[in-house]
């Protein structure tokens, strides 16, 4: 029963905060100085005709039923025209979202594989070189415009040494040569058995995610330090050293292990920050998805469209902490 | 000579730790002084401290140390590497780049004192007020703050300012908005560790109204808290100002505003580099300077963290 209860207490909070979410998008979009009514008919527009599709958007009604009427349209997935493509901004939305997400997954699975070594090296070196050093790199990673280090990079290993190849996703001549099945286009290359092609995009994604990916490091590095920090402490540690197993084993097999809970929280949560820094990332490779398409909208001001990729990328958001909140009470049975 | 000042300091330093102080005042300076003392230990967070303090200086002086107008072109010069009479060369409008990073710094400091200034104190009032009073106050407050909470900050701020129209003031609004939820939270938290202690009873039962013992007991008691929390958070807010400025929503041309300088720079990177290389280091110097200073800060206000 206090399982059901827990679980409803859950529902709840997320239902609000959704509806919080939209409550913010909603009230942005009436505090634009842009006329819906206008944007939709032209300035040229008749009396009549104006105060007719006023009363079609619902612009008469009182505010609150006004609000009513947009959760009513997004939950039925209405987010409104662009303006700027002329296409749903769902159907917008959907078709950039794969691009952002295979940048994000990749740049997490980097942050970590490079995290958590990180955190427990600092960890059993504690107050010795190695802990100040990734501590400084931290610091560091935490300092740098990530979009300034994206246009060095492009300059360094891209215009001067030839590493990698420029900005998008493959190479020009290679555009829309693979069917869109999923959207991520290193899957799709491969679905279609188009190996040149996945090489291509692999490359492509190399330096993007890896600057994006620099960003996670130094959270997942500082959490993982604390977290092995805690472990090192208990008594089973001693046990094991005890009874003459190597320190690699006690520190990978055993301390290790018993943080992988809380990492797993760790590592959705900076998923989720990803998927929102990828917006400044995306603007500097040329990268399609969501953050290229809300900026691009944005600088047209096409509201619909910014609105509409704000409520994705925060609804989002929020199910990836509602999901490291639920992975973390079932998989640790502590806090069940 | 030498030996009358020697006395004299250490006479000072004497007045300043010890373990008896005769005045409110001693008491204060000698907790300062040990702050300090641990504070002056690390070399990394004093090196912050220095790199911050030079922001000060050179905002403050930017005419006086600036070699050149930051608005004044010089078509013949434009995209000149830097050189003797142009330290970081010029931008394509021939304007001198460290004379715009150094009245840039006068933007950069207005955005991090405006966004230090309105964000804690807003989380500071809702924190104290939450704590203090508990019950439905305390739920209804942190209801609304967990949701801002879970908002994705970066995004919001630029739908803000897509909203309210591009330009630094809107960036400012845009990013405090967003980013007082934590400063409630801790504020709060501080909150809840002193509102039952005897020396508020007492002033309660000295007939101090609600308003008094928030605002004269228990706000100051956050601070320390608050401040490190600030400084830490000042280099993101750096970030994001450059990166709004960036995408062309913070600061407007000709403003010298980083962000903006490197969009600018942007499209000679290939071969004029250091149009946008100059203003992204002036960034990464400035707000790294900021993480030292508060990850020192941490370290000698709040123990409690490692």
């Amino acid at each position: 029963m206090p399982t059901l209860k827990r679980g409803l207490t859950l529902l709840v909070t997320v239902a609000a905060t959704l509806l919080g979410l939209l409550l913010v998008t909603f009230l942005i979009g009436r505090v634009v100085p842009i006329d819906p009514v206008l944007s939709a008919l032209g300035d040229r527009a008749s009396a009549e005709s104006y105060a007719q599709m006023r009363t079609q958007l619902g612009l008469d009604l009182p505010l609150w039923q006004q609000f009513l009427r947009y959760v009513g349209d997004v939950l039925q997935g209405d987010l409104g025209t662009s303006v700027l493509t002329s296409r749903p901004v769902l159907e917008d939305v959907l078709r950039v979202f794969p691009a952002t997400l295979e940048l994000a997954t990749v740049a997490v699975v980097l942050g970590a594989l490079l995290g958590v070594p990180a955190g427990v090296f600092a960890a059993t070196h504690r107050g010795r070189w190695p802990d100040h050093a990734i501590r400084l790199l931290g610091l560091i990673g935490h300092s740098v415009p990530i979009f300034w280090l994206g246009l060095m990079a492009l300059l360094l290993f891209y215009a001067r040494l030839d590493w990698v190849p420029g900005p998008g996703r493959v190479d020009v001549f290679y555009e829309g040569m693979v069917d869109p099945v999923t959207g991520i286009v290193t899957v799709d290359a491969l679905l279609a058995g188009e190996t040149e092609i996945f090489w291509n995009a692999v490359q492509h994604l190399v330096l993007p995610s890896a600057i994006l990916g620099l960003y996670s490091v130094a959270y997942i590095a500082r959490m993982t330090r604390g977290f092995m920090l805690d472990q090192l402490r208990q008594e089973y540690i001693t046990t094991a050293r005890v009874k003459g197993l190597s320190e690699t084993r006690v520190v990978w097999g055993h301390a290790l292990r018993n943080i992988a809970v809380p990492l797993i929280t760790v590592i959705a949560l900076s998923y989720a920050s990803l998927l929102e820094g990828s917006v400044l990332t995306e603007t500097v490779f040329a990268w399609p998805g969501l953050g290229l398409y809300i900026t691009n909208s944005l600088l047209s001001a096409d509201m619909n469209a910014v609105l509409g990729g704000t409520l994705v990328v925060g609804a989002v958001f929020i199910a990836l902490n509602l999901l490291s909140d639920l992975l973390y009470r079932l998989l640790d049975p502590r806090a069940r | 000579m030498t030996a009358h000042t020697d006395t004299r300091s250490a006479g000072w330093r004497e007045w300043l730790t010890t373990d008896t102080p005769q005045s409110r005042a001693q008491a204060r300076l000698g907790r300062a002084w040990a702050g300090w003392t641990a504070f002056r230990r690390n070399r990394l967070a004093v090196a912050g401290l220095l790199i911050v303090l030079a922001l000060v200086v050179v905002a403050a002086l930017a005419p006086v140390l600036a070699p050149y107008h930051p608005y004044a072109q010089d078509l013949n010069n434009r995209l000149m590497p830097p050189s003797a009479a142009h330290w970081l060369g010029t931008d394509a409008f021939g304007r001198d780049i460290l004379s715009r990073l150094i009245h840039g710094a006068r933007l950069t400091l207005m955005i991090v004192a405006l966004v230090a200034a309105t964000a804690p104190l807003a989380g500071l009032i809702i924190g104290t007020v939450a704590g203090y009073f508990g019950g439905w106050v305390d739920t209804v407050l942190m209801r609304f703050t967990d949701i801002a909470l879970a908002f994705p900050k970066l995004i919001l701020a630029l739908a803000f300012v897509a909203a309210l129209g591009p330009g630094i003031e809107n960036a400012v609004i845009a990013i405090a908005i967003t980013s007082w939820p934590p400063y409630a939270r801790i504020a709060r938290a501080e909150t809840l560790t002193v509102r039952r202690a005897d020396f508020i009873s007492a002033a309660r039962l000295q007939g101090a109204s609600s308003l008094r013992i928030i605002l004269g007991h228990i706000m100051p008691l956050c601070i320390a808290s608050l401040i490190v929390r600030t400084t830490l958070d000042m280099a993101g807010v750096i970030l994001t100002a450059a990166g709004l400025g960036f995408l062309g929503l913070g600061a407007q041309p000709p403003l010298p505003e980083w962000g903006a300088m490197i969009a600018t720079g942007r499209q000679y990177v290939l071969e004029q580099w250091w149009v946008a290389a100059m203003p992204g280091f002036a960034i990464f110097i400035v707000s790294l300077g900021f993480n030292l200073l508060g990850d020192g800060l941490r370290d000698v206000l709040d123990p409690k963290g490692d």
